[in-house]
């Protein structure tokens, strides 16, 4: 039996005794008390989030009565998921929503950068009406938003019919909703972005733009050369974010088009949807199912990001 | 860091403490008869209600003082999905509001406590009909609280203006098309009329109006693709499409019909007694409210009402039935009654109700009853009216045509319905 005197646990016995060690290569104490700190925190993200997330995958193979009791259905739900006729739809709205929110990037790079160029008196001020929103209950953002896209009377069609121009129902057809929402969901998100990105610009070293001013590039020159490629792991973080939370959009959907709308068909998301199941048909199976699929495709995305970071991110 | 961790144990156990404390703080079990007041949670949808609400808890709890009554008010639109959330999670308001429409999927999974079984139980003061709606396999589970029918809403001052005669018994749908259109006045943004595609509201009366039906007798099949109520459909919808005298679905959707008709933007508007505060109170609106017109087939109304339920799983059911015989009492009525709120259930004072708000004719509610048809539903009457309103909603937007629609709506209503 030539393969049992080949096992891994008869090779060191043959080499001889070794010094035991413990894995961080010092007194086992200190590992202790390293998990001891951590402890903490991973009994709360056990609670909080590995446990749910393990009982939605559960749930995802069973079918809900009206008032709780499971049955085990196996794989139907996802087979009744991905061959839902209103699939393609939202989770083509939820991409365009994803990508259109993104522009919210770029745009708060630019005001993080000139907000960094104010006296500091006034800094605190424009931070204050930027981050707002952040701070604001959606379901009162997206009412005042809900008034001001109002067709007959709201407050941009008012501004719009001053140069001439025939606003429509902004969140009442379907052609319009998604841009509609992605606006708010850009001013929305201003704020936190920028103060992400009003902290990377701070890390930044003046002897940079110093040396970059002695070598004779102006502001512009300074901003593609200096703050893009030092603000950059800033950038895909905030990227990282917006992606996950484009893709988790429900509750301007839900707040802003209300429940009977004509143009909700039209303007449903994936997290919709999974409302839908959850809440409105009492499929809690079938929305945990949804659930999954939304985080696999979260994490997939992610993970793609992840990948393409080396390409373009700068750490110091 | 030592100081941090310690903190953090601290608020742990903080939090663990008050966990502990608070379960300790509920003894009395299944009878809230044991020492120390209880309270009980009130759930309820309607805002402009909930003076009168409060009312009559101020009144209950003057009668015992033992039990604290507190109202958790959930605007309609998020009440049936936060309640049965709450439901399936052991923790709904121990006394809530019902509606026809629920009360089958509630009372038949068990999340409702059989009142007809409980000491002094006496439902001889209301109607039969609407202590039916709550009787379910012999055992009444809801106290009837009101009940509502629908009129024909109308702006004096609008139609003063254009010079037409007021709505009232003897006017057919063809006096409706032709006011609405003398009244539409596009220069001032004034509509003749809104009919959005709102059931309770519009679309079931017209059904009947017109000789359908929403749903058989026996509740196994819909009545929504028959020819009459395709008529009747077509009806409504032609003030949108073809007459064009009532704002489109979008603009309905963009500010509320009620809102429009409280405002003067609107004419004439079918609604229910139950927003009478809300055109009493709105400012500048001279108004008042008619029968609702004779169709081809006559005159016809839905008639709705709701109920006062208690929790099957409630830990005070003893305190909670002693506020459900409560309100279901006369002091209840009468309160909601003499402030103007609802038609109360309780008989012989729907005249206080009408009395409350000389402005409006408001016996006009009360004498519909005779052209009431009940509302229309079903053990799951939700498994299909979401479907269904979808449809409508889809067919007053001018995205599909209405015959395709009430061939579908038909379809889906009774698959839903074979699978109660």
């Amino acid at each position: 039996m030539a393969t049992i005197e080949a096992t891994p646990a008869a090779a060191p016995a043959a080499a001889g005794p070794r010094p035991r060690r413990s894995r961080a290569g010092g007194h086992p104490r200190e590992w202790v008390w390293g998990y001891l700190m951590v402890l903490p925190l991973l009994a709360g993200l056990g609670v909080f989030y590995l446990w749910p997330i393990a009982q939605s995958v559960y749930f995802s193979f069973t079918e809900w009565g009206a008032f709780g009791g499971q049955r085990w259905v196996g794989t139907a739900n996802y087979r009744d998921f991905l061959s839902d006729p209103e699939l393609p739809k939202a989770a083509w709205n939820t991409l365009r929503y994803s990508l259109l929110v993104l522009l919210a990037v770029p745009l708060s790079v630019v005001l993080a950068a000139l907000l960094n160029q104010v006296r500091d008196r006034h800094v605190a001020l424009y931070r204050t009406l930027y981050f707002l929103p952040v701070v604001s209950m959606p379901a009162a953002v997206a009412m005042v938003w809900r008034w001001l896209y109002n067709g007959d009377y709201g407050l941009i069609n008012y501004l719009l019919s001053l140069v001439g121009v025939d606003g429509p129902h902004w969140v009442s057809d379907e052609r319009f909703t998604v841009y509609a929402m992605a606006v708010v969901g850009v001013w929305a998100s201003l704020g936190y972005n920028m103060i992400i990105f009003s902290a990377g610009l701070k890390s930044i070293p003046r002897h940079y733009y110093e040396a970059a001013a002695i070598d004779g590039a102006g502001r512009v020159r300074q901003f593609f050369a200096v703050t893009l490629p030092l603000l950059s792991p800033s950038i895909f973080f905030v990227s990282v974010l917006s992606v996950i939370g484009g893709l988790q959009m429900f509750d301007t959907v839900l707040m802003m088009l209300g429940k009977s709308n004509p143009a909700l068909a039209g303007s449903k998301t994936v997290a919709y949807l999974f409302y839908e199941d959850a809440f409105l048909d009492n499929r809690q199976g079938m929305a945990s199912a949804v659930a999954v699929v939304l985080m696999a495709v979260l994490l997939l995305l992610t993970a793609v990001q992840f990948r393409l970071q080396k390409k373009w991110v700068h750490y110091e | 860091m030592i100081r941090r961790v310690s903190a953090l144990l601290c608020a742990g156990l903080l939090v663990a403490g008050v966990a502990g404390c608070s379960s300790d703080s509920t003894p009395s079990g299944q009878d809230g008869k044991a020492a120390g007041p209880v309270t009980l949670t009130y759930g309820i949808w309607d805002a402009n209600q909930q003076p009168a609400m409060q009312k009559i808890v101020d009144a209950f709890q003057v009668a015992h003082p033992d039990i604290r009554v507190s109202i958790q008010l959930t605007p309609s639109a998020d009440y049936w999905t936060k309640l049965q959330t709450a439901a399936a999670s052991g923790s709904a308001p121990d006394v809530f509001w019902m509606s026809s429409t629920r009360i089958g999927l509630y009372a038949d999974q068990g999340q409702l406590l059989p009142l007809s079984d409980r000491p002094g139980f006496d439902s001889g003061k209301f109607a039969k009909a609407l202590n039916d709606i709550y009787t379910l396999g012999g055992k009444q589970y809801g106290m009837p609280k009101d009940y509502d029918t629908i009129g024909l809403w109308y702006n004096k001052k609008l139609f003063d203006a254009a010079g037409v005669k007021y709505p009232d018994a003897s006017w057919t749908w063809q006096d409706v098309i032709d006011a609405s259109q003398k009244l539409t006045d596009p220069a001032k943004g004034v509509w003749g009329i809104a009919s959005p595609s709102w059931t309770q509201e519009n679309l079931y009366n017209t059904i009947h109006q017109a000789g359908g039906h929403v749903i058989s007798a026996d509740r196994k099949t819909s009545g929504l693709a028959d020819p009459a109520s395709v008529e009747g459909l077509r009806y409504a919808l032609d003030f949108v499409t073809k007459y064009k005298t009532s704002p489109t679905a979008q603009q309905m959707t963009d500010t509320d019909p009620s809102q429009l008709f409280a405002s003067g933007k609107v004419a004439m508007f079918t609604d229910g007694d139950w927003d009478t505060l809300t055109y009493k109170n709105a400012p500048g609106l001279v108004a008042d409210v008619a029968p609702l017109p004779a169709g081809p087939k006559g005159r016809a109304t839905v008639v709705n009402g709701l109920g006062n339920v208690i929790y099957a799983k409630t830990k005070h059911a003893a305190a909670a039935w002693e506020f459900v015989k409560f309100l279901g009492g006369r002091e209840a009525n009468e309160i909601q009654a003499s402030t103007g709120t609802v038609i109360p259930a309780y008989e012989g004072l729907a005249d206080t109700w009408v009395k409350s708000t000389p402005q409006f004719n408001l016996q006009i509610f009360v004498d519909e009853l005779q052209n009431a048809v009940p509302y229309p539903v079903s053990k799951n009457t939700s498994a299909w009216s979401k479907d269904t309103q979808a449809l409508l909603d889809k067919v007053w937007a001018g995205q599909q045509d209405l015959d395709s629609a009430a061939a579908q709506m038909a379809a889906t209503m009774n698959a839903a319905l074979a699978k109660e």
